[in-house]
């Protein structure tokens, strides 16, 4: 029992299908509950898709996990209907600090521009955004069925066979896809026989949630070395509830079971703190990381996300931050392949994108973990030069690595891109997760990426939206093609123009993140990244790249 | 060549586009640390000997090596 939060119990009902011994068949089955099955689920809600979802536990994640999300995955958690009570409840902070031995050699500020709705990261215990999840998904009737366990996974042409164990004992169901959610040790993938492949790093780390009251700033503080944990390096982050999340590196040979004891931990967290302030353990845990992933995502009708399809060490908190973009990814195409609107060819390049994403969080986790724990003795004085050289030198602070912390990928070599043929300059490139910018809606005051996403959109940059005459029959007529593209004007100007949405570019910050002129246009993914644009609008070409970007 | 040691960063590689202001340099570092990979603390030593000498023949300018000279005994 925590002394800052009570873990909710969710209540078990005997699913109808067992009751009646009856066989149902659903379009899309998800297993496991955590950040990213649930973010599947609500997702396939907003869609329209009815979907079960299936844990073997009845409550959140237990103990200390993740602490940390990031901008791309609270812009996300918006989309969902979260957002809100996530960053409310959170600690939101944009600046990290890294010391070494007694100084501190560099800081980073996450968020160096202004006018972005969401900040750099907060910080927020898992079970917190994962009962914020769970009432989402109530809220929006995803079948939620705890207590029940996939004990087998039998696989069909057109869809698979579940057999699941409850509390009454067992029954089956039937599913058109199968999302398996069901975290790092993924029983689903080891029943199919897949293989995850990666390294173990040979370190330990103690773990350690503290209730104190502290009035140190909402910052991520680093130390390498310090006076009060030679040799090794320690972390700290402050979470809701006066909860401090502190890890320290052990080395390989501490042992687990003597390391978390109290009497063992107290003495650690006395000398770092370095005074007689009061603190209580709220949860101790021992961690070795990993660094894997599987070959592909997609296998027949099953598609792999989150922990189950790939695994970080948390140095970059690049763990449910990318499981929830795997699921921002997937679940647009997913519902375009069970309407009949694309080919199931689609969802293969969910795998390779989220594939090639996987492979920049593996490889900037696996550097972190690198310069933090290095492996020789020419790799630990390389760390420490580059330490030293870093109170003088700005070339050495940017090489100072204690974590690279979340940020989306850019799916810049996308098959489902359309390559510029016009001239561009600035980051939006076509597989760029959207920058964020301030609106004007109506006289209000909104932001760029609370009006996207969820449908195609084509941001049609004009100062006269009043006298497009026969272009704006043009834009409605997107809207009408079977895969619906809506567009949305963004004007320097307040305007209206009939039946499509206007966009007030208040700060001229749109137009100025996204390089647009009069008369740019760019092509929207359902999952707010760039999927082509032009320096003029062409009905033709834009149908071109939707066909495109859903393998038609 | 500079007149005077870069001290900024200053990695990347032509016609790599880069999203990220971190990568060109973990990039270096990660192939810094590859290239000492199951050698000795002898080897890495050599190795290391080896790689200055190398690219202080390309930077060429003695200033500016005098500079980076003086910056790396600093605090030793
Ligand atoms: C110390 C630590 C710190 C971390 N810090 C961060 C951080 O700061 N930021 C971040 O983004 N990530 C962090 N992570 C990683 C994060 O916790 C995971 O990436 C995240 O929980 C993965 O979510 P998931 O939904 O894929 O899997 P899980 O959360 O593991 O959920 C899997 C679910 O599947 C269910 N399940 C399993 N098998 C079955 C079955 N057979 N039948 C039915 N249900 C089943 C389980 O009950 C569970 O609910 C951290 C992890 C650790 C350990």
């Amino acid at each position: 029992m925590l002394k800052t939060y009570t873990y909710p119990k969710y209540e078990y009902q005997q699913p109808q299908e067992q009751k009646e011994r009856s066989a149902a068949r659903y379009p899309v089955v998800i297993v496991g509950a955590g950040p990213v099955g649930m973010a599947a689920a609500i997702d396939c809600r907003l869609q329209g898709i009815p979907v079960v979802l299936l844990d073997e536990d009845d409550t959140v994640s237990i103990g200390s996990r993740g602490v940390c999300y990031a901008k791309r995955a609270l812009e996300i958690l918006d989309r969902l209907g979260v957002g809100d009570r996530v960053v409310e409840k959170g600690v939101s902070w944009n600046v990290g600090r890294t010391f070494f031995r007694e100084e501190e050699v560099f800081n980073f500020n996450l968020l160096p521009e202004p006018d972005h709705k969401r900040p750099g990261m907060i910080n927020l215990q898992q079970y917190y955004l994962e009962q914020y999840l769970v009432e989402r998904c109530v809220e929006l009737g995803v079948d939620m069925r705890w207590k029940n366990r996939v004990v087998s996974v039998q696989r069909m042409s057109d869809g698979v066979r579940l057999t699941i164990e409850t509390p009454d004992g067992t029954y089956g169901i039937e599913a058109d896809w199968l999302i398996a959610a069901d975290g790092a040790r993924s029983p689903i993938r080891k029943q199919m026989n897949l293989e995850v492949d990666g390294k173990v790093f040979m370190d330990r780390f103690l773990i350690a949630d503290v209730v104190m009251k502290a009035d140190f700033p909402a910052e991520r503080w680093f130390w390498f070395d310090p006076p009060f944990h030679p040799n090794q390096s320690v972390l700290l982050h402050r979470q809701a509830d006066s909860v401090w999340r502190i890890d320290f590196q052990l080395g390989w040979d501490a042992d687990p079971e003597e390391e978390k004891k109290p009497a063992n931990v107290i003495p650690r967290i006395k000398a770092m703190l370095g005074d007689e302030r009061e603190f209580e353990l709220e949860w101790v845990s021992v961690y070795t990381f990993q660094c894997r992933r599987m070959q592909e995502f997609r296998h027949g009708r099953v598609l792999f996300v989150g922990d189950a399809a790939h695994q970080v060490s948390p140095f970059g908190a690049r763990g449910a931050n990318s499981g929830i973009q795997d699921t921002d990814n997937l679940v647009w195409k997913l519902k375009l392949v069970l309407d009949g609107k694309a080919p199931e060819r689609l969802l293969d390049t969910y795998s390779t994108e989220r594939v090639a994403a996987a492979d920049e969080n593996l490889m900037n986790s696996t550097r972190s973990t690198d310069f933090i724990t290095p492996k020789s003795n020419t790799s630990r004085m390389f760390r420490n030069a580059v330490l030293t050289l870093a109170e003088h030198h700005s070339f050495a602070r940017a090489l100072v690595n204690s974590g690279r912390l979340s940020v989306p990928a850019f799916l810049a070599d996308s098959t489902l891109n359309t390559a510029d043929a016009d001239e561009f300059s600035g980051a939006m490139v076509p597989g760029a997760p959207m920058d964020d910018a301030p609106v004007g809606v109506d006289g209000k005051k909104a932001w760029l990426l609370d009006q996207t996403g969820n449908r195609f959109q084509l941001l049609y940059f004009t100062d006269v939206a009043e006298r497009l005459g026969g272009k704006l029959d043009e834009l409605r007529g997107l809207s009408m093609d079977p895969v619906p593209v809506e567009p949305v004007i963004v004007s320097e100007k307040a305007g209206a123009a009939a039946g499509v949405r206007v966009l007030h570019d208040l700060q001229h910050l749109v137009a100025r993140r996204y390089d647009a002129r009069e008369g740019s246009v760019y092509l929207l993914r359902p999952d707010q990244h760039v999927v082509a644009r032009w320096r003029k609008f062409d009905a033709h070409k834009i149908r071109a790249a939707v066909a495109r970007a859903t393998c038609n | 060549m500079p007149l005077t040691l870069t001290l900024t960063p200053n990695f990347s590689e032509p016609g790599k586009r880069y999203f990220r202001a971190f990568s060109p340099g973990d990039d270096f570092y990660e192939m810094l640390i590859e290239a000492h990979r199951d050698l000795s603390d002898e080897q890495s030593a050599m190795l290391n000997a080896k790689l200055i000498l190398l690219l202080a023949n390309h930077i060429g300018d003695l200033s500016v090596l005098r500079e980076a000279l003086g910056h790396a005994r600093d605090g030793v």
